[in-house]
């Protein structure tokens, strides 16, 4: 009895094991890819570790297709929208779940709605608007659009974490002689920094991988993201495995990296987004 | 303390970067779709105002109703296999004793990367000549199944939907998985000294109560495949002959290429109310399910 449940179970613990390779496999052969030049990729040599390593794949992506500067501008634009996205979310969230006005419940509901808005049903309407504002290929052109869809899930994750915090320690810090601005700056943002990790991770993975706006919006070099700038490459580098292969492992390390050390709060992050969303 | 929390000024402040970014960028475009859409207009000057014409064309337009077609197989495949699949591994990763965290880590990688990644990946996997699944197939002596696998009518579709079940299986196996877990352990102790088996357990106690869960990952699936953009914009662009295009496709080629913006904002406006009366008729479904329980 005891045997056959241990074969059992090595037997389910070889299936999964075999998935887990399915999953990452893959990505360990475009590492080798991005290693190789062509001589080898065509010789024959698809699916092994490269002969030599060449790095200089990783130089000539940097240097010759752009690839730095794509890297720098997903780096700032992410940056931005996640700022701002925490600002106004949270701002918002805290006149929502704790000042007394009129109307805040409705707001409420507005923003929720923005949840179900598929980006597909803005694009043209915000291409025409932007390139009359003369913000097309501008950083503003992403950074906006990516703020208005993070809104709503950042607005719903920070209110239901407010809600759950006594309101003891604003009283107190009022009595204090804090006034409003104090309370959110200095009493509530600091409480609220789980749901500010949980927004961040969920803003970074959406607005590094976007590419509808980025590809809509942007088409001088200067400007482009990762994403966007990889499309390009890809059309001048067809025959170029190597350097292509740099340039997605250029665009997938940062986000891999923040999940290996995160693993547990990015999954979260994205579970809670999918639940509520 | 509540003279504090009236402050008019401050709560002007707050709300209203938040309230005007999303009319601004969300609900007034929305409804200039809704406007392009009446109109037959090609960017230039102004357009004609037609009615409810682009529409009726929409209904007539074979490469249209192919689209819907396809990405009605999409969302077959997303829910009658990826959801199962992953349902299958969240029960099982759920009640194994070692290894839990390793798996859910490594399933749930592919989640994370661009579709830009994925789709680069994938198309490079599926080359004819240099191609991973190829040359795999090569080694393993089976030289006959290999072919071009994105470059032919027959394969294509198909091979456009195994990078998105690769991607997505383990964020529904995550999503699923902290689900079952959330179920107390005292329903499965009583199920044991009532004498069901693993199998009992699974159909009769685990799966009825994650139906909340079970319904986010359905809903989430379908939107996603109804939805589906990057990935095959990237993998075939719709090709070949069109057999992997689908409307959101279809809709920014009709728009960015050929600059109909009539025709293309009646195409988005579709998806909009496709994506809207699917998830109505889901919450419907799964509430008489509920009744009937």
């Amino acid at each position: 009895m005891r045997t056959m449940k241990n074969v059992k179970s090595g037997v389910l613990h070889i299936c999964l094991m075999a998935i887990a390779f399915m999953q990452v496999f893959p990505l360990f052969w475009l590492f080798g890819f991005s290693l190789k030049d062509n001589s080898e990729i065509f010789g024959g040599n698809i699916a092994g570790l490269p002969q030599n390593w060449r790095f200089s794949n990783y130089v000539s992506a940097f240097n010759q297709a752009n690839v730095l500067q794509y890297l720098l501008n997903s780096i700032l634009v992410t940056a931005a929208t996640i700022v701002i996205t925490i600002l106004f979310a949270a701002t918002a969230s805290y006149a929502i779940q704790r000042m007394i006005w009129k109307g805040r419940g409705a707001a409420m509901k507005g923003i929720l709605v923005g949840m179900m808005v598929p980006i597909h049903a803005v694009l043209l309407p915000l291409f025409l608007v932007l390139s009359k504002m003369k913000l097309l290929n501008t950083y503003w052109a992403l950074i906006i659009p990516y703020v208005a869809f993070g809104l709503p899930l950042a607005v719903y994750l920070f209110s239901s974490f407010m809600v759950s915090i006594p309101k003891e320690m604003e009283e107190a810090a009022a009595i204090d002689g804090c006034d409003i601005y104090k309370l959110f700056f200095r009493v509530m943002l600091p409480l609220i920094r789980p749901a500010i990790a949980t927004v961040s991770i969920f803003t970074f993975i959406s607005s590094w991988n976007e590419l509808m706006f980025a590809v809509t919006f942007i088409n001088k070099q200067q400007y482009k993201t990762l994403t966007v700038g990889i499309m390009s490459m890809v059309g001048a580098y067809t025959t170029k495995w190597g350097e292509i292969g740099a340039g997605l492992m250029i665009a997938t390390v940062p986000t891999v990296v923040i999940y290996l050390l995160l693993s547990d709060q990015v999954q979260n992050s994205l579970v809670a987004g999918a639940v509520k969303g | 303390m509540k003279k504090i929390l009236s402050d008019k000024k401050a709560i002007t402040l707050f709300v209203c970067p938040t309230i005007l970014i999303m009319l601004v960028i969300v609900v007034v475009p929305i409804f200039i779709s809704v406007y392009y859409s009446l109109l037959d207009w090609d960017g230039l000057g102004r357009g004609t105002f037609v009615g409810l014409r682009n529409y009726m064309e929409l209904a007539g337009d074979e490469r249209f109703v192919n689209s819907i077609k396809n990405s009605l197989l999409y969302v077959a495949f997303s829910l009658f296999i990826q959801l199962p699949v992953s349902l299958l591994l969240a029960l099982i990763v759920a009640n194994i004793k070692r290894g839990e965290k390793f798996y859910r880590t490594t399933y749930f990688i592919p989640v994370i990367i661009s579709g830009v990644v994925i789709g680069q990946l994938w198309q490079k996997i599926y080359n004819g000549d240099y191609g991973l699944l190829n040359a795999v197939l090569g080694s393993l002596h089976l030289e006959h199944l290999q072919q071009d696998w994105l470059g032919q009518e027959t394969t294509a579709l198909i091979a456009a939907f195994i990078p998105n079940l690769w991607q997505y299986v383990g964020y529904h196996m995550l999503i699923m998985y902290a689900g079952i877990k959330s179920i107390s352990p005292e329903i499965y102790e009583a199920a044991t000294i009532d004498g069901a088996d693993s199998r009992q357990i699974a159909f009769k106690v685990t799966i009825p109560l994650l139906k909340p869960v079970l319904e986010v990952c359905v809903t989430f699936s379908l939107i996603g495949a109804l939805k589906i953009f990057d990935l095959i914009y990237v993998l075939t662009g719709g090709g070949p002959f069109f057999t992997t295009e689908v409307p959101t496709i279809y809709m920014y080629k009709t728009i960015f290429d050929s600059f109909h913006y009539g025709y293309g904002s009646a195409i988005s406006i579709f998806i909009i109310l496709e994506c809207f009366v699917f998830t109505m008729l889901l919450k419907l479904f799964f509430r008489n399910k509920e009744e009937q329980a």
